[in-house]
């Protein structure tokens, strides 16, 4: 093969004789390192030898570094070496390649056990450190209501219109669509199996509860987390780290008075907004398949729904969605600011953003519903 | 002098990068005007313009990342606009791009960001790899624990100096510097171009450097490209720059803040 690497040996007279020849180059490191490697190994106890590097075609670093390691080896067996024929462009860079790697490299090496049990102190301690700084996002967000109290006009009004638009009213559609999609999908599935014993009617109070309490306030914070919360951690983590968060800082602002506060408290008031007419639509899609699917006519699904649900389950799945859009803004912009330099960390903790507010909503919603059972609402 | 573009000195024989006639536009708007630029084997070409001039803009469309409306750009020779893509890929491969802010992979450490060329590319050893890494970053004038530090960690200046090793990774023929010593403090700036020039000659680079910079004009370029109204308007060697008439060229080698006027007392 034209170009290939070559390293030839030869006994001459007591010393080994080495003819170098053809690519030393990145592209043929590969072969020539297995030369090298072979000749090393072939020539434990070497005495002198004479490198000749006349046939060589071309030089560059991979070569140099290769022809420096030989050069090593022969000195760590106790050789000595010559080398001769070296082309006049290629002896500062053998040179320069002859002062690097003193030390020889070690990738760092950790035994499995410690490992992984390294990564489950992290995790541990991780765990704590979020739970801290969401603990701490919420008592500064409280310190910045208090200063937006006490000083009206310092209050970002227009921020936080403008957020209410973007989480609030562009996502009517998105979020009516949906809940009116689950609702009908309730309402069919009671239809399906409640007929079997004729109960039909009872389709109703279960898509009613179960809208009003329940189901609408989920669906509309998971898809709210999901839309928003998300956003708002990707904003929040680029300003950081492009420096506009440290900017507005040493300008004497609060990030979470200028960035996170508008932003919580539009999440704050979007959701019961959206929860509402979330919940209209769900029972609107559920009322549309009890007449198409079940033959009920849209007066008997009125008057029963008026029987099954009481004030109190619509009054519930409201109060909860504040408390839902509040938990959602404090994760979004605690994962926001903890975003460091790398941009994998910003996507981590979008990430974490979304699984965690999620996570919370649905265990805050778990905890309140046998709260409210347990006082009998 | 610009009513001749095509016979400014420069251009001719010899060249690695040739550049005929280059139009880039955007909407409507002409950023490059029928350039002509000739790169010489082995020299360290430097390239100065306004800001917004379109000299990064020259840089990238060379290197493929911006499409040119017409023109010729030869490298060694191969027409790159008619290039098959493998006879592009091996272009590719012999050249290294330093971007202004060093665009290292932030999910990498610096010893993977210098491996993951050398990885793509070429077979050899987990050994030789790590060898050759640390071997990269000891040339630029790295310390080998820098290795295991990510992006994030590092100065201005260091992350500079990666960039520049990972542009080397694959011993290239011809390196592009994209503003190399901007952010950088005038002692790292000049200890950057010194590691330019040092590199230059050991490596048997070809340099084409976008800079700002007038004491790496002075101290490392051979010659010096002046790019305005979308084409090269003079190009030589510094004594040409500060010999020329252009307006332009004048009160950027002759401003307050150039050496020659302002620091000849010193």
């Amino acid at each position: 093969m034209n170009g290939e690497p070559l390293l030839e040996s030869a006994s001459v007279g007591g010393r080994l004789a080495l003819s170098a020849g053809g690519l030393w180059t990145a592209e043929r490191a590969g072969e020539l390192e297995r030369l090298i490697e072979r000749v090393i190994a072939r020539h434990p106890r070497i005495g002198g030898v004479d490198i000749d590097m006349a046939r060589v075609q071309r030089l560059d670093t991979f070569g140099a570094w290769l022809l420096e390691r030989l050069l090593r080896a022969i000195a760590a067996a106790g050789g000595e070496v010559r080398v001769t024929g070296l082309a006049e462009p290629y002896r500062a860079l053998v040179a320069r390649a002859g002062e690097v790697n003193g030390a020889a490299p070690a990738s760092p090496r950790r035994m499995m056990l410690a490992a992984s049990l390294e990564v489950v102190g992290r995790t541990v301690m991780q765990v704590g450190r979020d739970i801290g700084a969401a603990v701490a996002m919420i008592g500064a967000l409280a310190a910045a209501l208090g200063r937006a109290a006490a000083h009206p006009t310092s209050f970002r009004l227009t921020s936080m219109v403008n957020q209410i638009d973007r989480v609030g009213w562009r996502a009517v559609p998105i979020v009516l669509l949906i809940t009116f999609l689950i609702g009908a999908i309730l309402a069919q599935q009671g239809l399906f199996h409640f007929r079997q014993f004729g109960a039909q009617i009872y389709v109703v109070d279960m898509v009613g509860i179960l809208v009003l309490r329940e189901v609408g306030v989920l669906m509309v914070a998971v898809m709210v987390a999901g839309r928003s919360g998300s956003a708002y951690t990707a904003e929040l983590g680029s300003m950081k780290m492009r420096e506009e968060i440290d900017a507005l800082r040493t300008m004497g602002f609060d990030p979470v008075d200028v960035l996170v506060l508008p932003r919580v408290l539009a999440l704050v008031v979007a959701l019961p907004c959206l929860t509402f007419l979330g919940a209209m639509a769900a029972l609107y899609g559920g009322g549309l398949m009890c007449w198409a699917y079940g033959g009920m006519s849209p007066d008997v699904y009125i008057a029963r729904m008026r029987d099954a649900v009481s004030l109190g389950d619509f009054a519930i799945g409201l109060v909860k969605a504040p408390f839902m859009g509040l938990i959602i803004g404090v994760i979004a912009g605690t994962q926001g600011l903890a975003v460091t330099g790398s941009t994998e960390s910003l996507g981590r903790k979008t990430t974490d953003s979304v699984v965690k507010s999620i996570f919370l909503v649905i265990l805050v919603d778990g905890v309140l519903a046998m709260f409210f059972a347990a006082v009998g609402v | 002098m610009s009513a001749a573009a095509n016979n400014i000195d420069g251009l001719g024989d010899g060249a690695v990068i040739r550049v005929r006639d280059l139009v880039v536009a955007f909407g409507g708007k002409a950023v490059l005007d029928r350039l002509s630029l000739d790169v010489r084997r082995g020299e360290i070409l430097g390239f100065v313009g306004a800001s917004g001039a379109g000299k990064s803009v020259l840089m990238r469309t060379i290197i493929g990342l911006v499409p040119k409306r017409a023109g010729l750009i030869e490298v060694d020779g191969v027409d790159l606009g008619a290039a098959s893509a493998g006879a592009r890929r091996r272009i590719e491969r012999r050249w290294g791009i330093l971007f202004q802010q060093g665009a290292l992979f932030s999910s990498l450490t610096v010893r993977q960001n210098v491996q993951f060329p050398i990885r793509e590319y070429l077979r050899v050893s987990k050994r030789l790899l790590d060898e050759i890494a640390l071997a990269k970053l000891e040339m630029v004038g790295l310390a080998p624990d820098v290795a295991d530090k990510y992006p994030a960690q590092l100065s201005g200046g260091m992350t500079k100096r990666v960039a520049l090793a990972r542009a080397l990774a694959l011993d290239p023929d011809i390196v592009f510097l994209d503003e190399p010593t901007s952010g950088l403090d005038p002692i790292g700036a000049g200890e950057f171009d010194d590691l330019i020039r040092t590199l230059q000659r050991t490596l048997g680079l070809t340099v084409f450097m976008v800079t700002h910079d007038l004491d790496s004009l002075h101290t490392v370029c051979d010659r010096i490209a002046v790019l305005a109204e979308g084409r090269v308007i003079a190009a030589g060697p510094i004594a040409a720059m500060l010999a020329c008439e252009h307006p332009w060229v004048q009160s950027y080698f002759h401003g307050k803040r150039s050496r020659v006027d302002g620091a000849r007392a010193a």
